[in-house]
């Protein structure tokens, strides 16, 4: 991993200013501690910040081509770049590093545009083509790596942090209100949108292209794909388990290829614990793991942590994250998400990543994207039982089956209560929505623009509805409902907002890389080509997964209940000593000076809270998302100066 | 694969954890033994309808049908039948 920030002219005559390049890669010294490097010409200036892990000694960026005519800075890793180098060597092109990067040069000589079909990686690449004046900006197919880019005055400024964009425009950002309307309904804005008015994110699988005249196109180069339903792969069970079995072990092994020393994270459930002992298994080294604990009982995993750390025999570190440790950090956190969030799940993740740090180590595996990729989610199987009742929307039995998902539901013997009714039950009559899946969860989560000021919703012009819908592919409505659901998981919470506020972001804050086999384009596309029923066993999660890895992994875990990763929320801000950047954030000249929320509104919940009546997933999420947009706002726009132009 | 070893193997490796044939009688009774809740038969209702593509009604949920591998075999046979 790295960071890479840069300007391209576009019909600006203006010199690039190397200056301000190297101001732009200093606020990315996080993600690249160990040196920087530059290009420029009268077009362009690319800049990098580097972490080293691949060819330690010769691999610094921008690196170019033969004839220096290419010229690449690029963020992540190429796993297979040993192949690939092979292969361009053999077709006559001459290598001067040992890097992973350099092959992005070779490979844009031979393929052009489709050079990115052949890389099999994570990565945020910016490509100067000098000769032919073309530009491009590339990001990997689920979206691991960040790339965001913005124009102004005749400048495209980009960058894999925000920050970085906004120090190049010298600019006080302001809020895309729409943006925030989306991020409070979906969990992450939609499509190309960012909380900061006038900035985009490369969508995952895009490529940004912009030509010598000035033409700007962006194009999908991958996508998630789904077959018609009833058209999946038509193989016994035992031989599809196989076929899991030996794409997560190589991709895997070719995600352990790395010059430093490469640990892993263990929480405990099914997808860590598949990786570390394919990792134990395929490695003749010792492993390294780090978890994290709750002090919460009902948050920790710590025992299952335990039981596979027995397991594989690996030398393991452990954190604690203590409730105040997450208000503390929180200011933090959000400096890296550069996003309002929701829950306060990703601080959590900058503290574990804080110990692979103090441990020195730069690079670990996870295993998120096993969930989106082979149906492991709550909301799946929610899913699931919401379309087994829609069958028969009257029948008094059908909806007794969430008691599953939630125990905690009291149902009785007679028909569903009015509120499981209401909650559950919405769209029953309309099953074929291509966003049946997450009508319930979207609900919810639209409670905390309840609080938003009368100014805010008189920003938001757009339906954020419309505008999810027409995110969505024409083909998603020959899919099964299951793929359906996967398809907009991906796409919004895990692209959106696990893969970075809880992902990307929470590593680099500690310069730490992630690395996610689960996430191979080979494994998404074999997932993506299975019958729906063997991801899912009418209620059992990740079936085919738990058939591979029936060899590799205890029953205890194989058969554990899943346990969704959550961190205290309301309770870690509240605590019997006040905490004083909460109350401020909180007050209510401070809410109606930054004019986003409703300050009358913020202030019964901040006294329902008080009371300690707010324990709902409404209440808490509201809090969060308040109190995240009001340290946005403080960190962003009222300390610009200070956090970006002094920097 | 019979329809008799479809539900035997299900509920054999979702609610025993086991691949041990010996484990399930076919009469036996998933409330009385304790292999199912009354949650779980909603979970076997819900396989029969998904991999035997038939629609169980409210007043088919009833012990007489579902409750053990014989009395499934034998209501979808007559559900089959009927149609």
């Amino acid at each position: 991993m790295c960071g890479i920030a840069g300007i391209l002219n576009l019909n600006s005559q203006e010199n690039i200013d190397e200056y301000l390049l190297k101001a732009m890669v200093h606020q990315l010294k996080h993600r690249g501690p160990d040196g920087q490097g530059y290009y420029t010409d009268a077009s362009v200036g690319l800049g990098h910040a580097r972490l080293s892990i691949i060819d330690i000694e010769s691999g610094q960026q921008p690196v170019h081509n033969e004839d220096k005519s290419i010229w690449v800075v690029f963020n992540g890793e190429i796993f297979n770049y040993i192949e690939l180098t092979n292969q361009l060597k053999k077709l006559g092109h001459t290598f001067y590093t040992n890097s992973d990067t350099e092959v992005i040069v070779h490979l844009y000589e031979e393929y052009g545009d489709g050079f990115v079909n052949h890389l099999n990686g994570q990565f945020a690449i910016a490509l100067w083509d000098s000769r032919n004046k073309r530009f491009l900006l590339v990001r990997d197919r689920p979206g691991i790596h960040p790339l965001f880019y913005s124009i102004y005055n005749n400048q495209l400024f980009f960058g894999s942090e925000i920050k970085a964009i906004l120090r190049g425009m010298k600019q006080i950002p302001q809020l895309n209100a729409v943006a925030l309307d989306e991020l409070m309904t979906f969990w992450s804005p939609v499509s190309s949108n960012t909380v900061f008015q006038g900035v985009k994110s490369l969508q995952p699988g895009h490529m940004l292209v912009i030509e010598n005249n000035g033409k700007l196109e962006n194009k999908a180069y991958w996508q998630w794909d789904f077959p018609e339903d009833g058209q999946y792969l038509h193989k016994p069970e035992s031989e599809l388990a196989e076929e899991l079995e030996s794409l997560l072990v190589d991709a895997t092994k070719i995600r352990l290829r790395s010059d430093v020393p490469v640990g892993a994270y263990l929480s405990g459930g099914l997808d860590s614990s598949s990786l570390v002992s394919i990792i134990n298994q395929h490695s003749n080294s010792k492993l390294r793991t780090f978890s994290i604990a709750f002090e919460d009982e009902g948050l920790d995993e710590s025992p299952y942590q335990k039981q596979m750390i027995d397991h594989i025999n690996s030398e393991h570190s452990r954190i604690v994250c203590k409730r105040s440790d997450i208000s503390d950090q929180f200011e933090k956190t959000i400096w890296h998400t550069e996003s309002p969030i929701l829950r306060t799940a990703p601080v959590p993740m900058g503290i574990l990543s804080s110990l692979v740090n103090k441990h020195s180590y730069k690079v670990v595996l996870t295993g998120e994207g096993a969930d989106e990729v082979l149906g492991g989610y709550d909301i799946f199987k929610e899913t699931k039982i919401r379309q087994f009742w829609a069958k028969n929307p009257d029948s008094v039995f059908r909806p007794l089956l969430l008691k599953r998902l939630y125990p905690y539901l009291n149902m009785g013997q007679g028909k569903a209560p009015a509120y499981v009714q209401n909650f559950f039950g919405k769209a029953l009559d309309q099953p074929d929505l291509e966003y049946f899946s997450h009508i319930p969860r979207w609900d919810t989560t639209s409670r905390c623009k309840d609080f938003f000021s009368s100014d805010m919703k008189d920003k938001l012009v757009s339906d954020v509805m419309t505008n999810m819908e027409c995110s969505l592919p024409e083909s998603i409505k020959q899919w099964h409902y299951f793929n359906r659901a996967q398809y907009i998981e991906s796409k919004s919470l895990m692209a959106g907002y696990l893969l970075s506020s809880q992902g990307d972001r929470m590593l680099m804050m500690n310069s730490v890389e992630g690395r996610f086999p689960f996430l191979d384009h080979r494994v998404i596309e074999f997932g993506n080509s299975l019958d729906p029923r063997l991801k899912m066993k009418v209620l059992n999660e990740k079936y085919l997964l738990k058939k591979a890895m029936n060899k590799y992994v205890p029953n205890s875990i194989i058969n554990r209940y899943k346990q969704p990763y959550r961190a205290p929320d309301i309770p870690s801000f509240f605590t019997d000593t006040p905490n004083d950047y909460v109350e401020e954030l909180l007050s209510e000249s401070s809410i109606k000076s930054n004019g986003y929320f409703d300050e009358k509104r913020v202030a019964m919940l901040v006294k329902k809270i008080k009371r300690g009546s707010a324990i709902g997933y409404k209440d808490n999420m509201a809090l969060v998302g308040i109190l995240s947009t009001q340290l946005w706002h403080k960190l962003f726009i009222t300390d610009f100066k200070q956090n970006i132009m002094n920097q | 694969m019979s329809t008799e070893q479809q539900i035997r193997d299900y509920i054999l490796e979702n609610y025993l954890f086991t691949d041990d044939q010996s484990a399930l009688d076919n009469s036996d009774s998933f409330l009385d033994k304790g292999i199912l809740d009354s949650t779980g038969i909603l979970e076997v209702i819900y396989f029969i309808e998904e991999e035997m593509e038939i629609k169980v009604e409210d007043e088919e949920m009833i012990p007489e049908n579902l409750d053990s591998v014989n009395n499934i075999v034998a209501f979808i046979k007559r559900k089959n039948e009927s149609d």
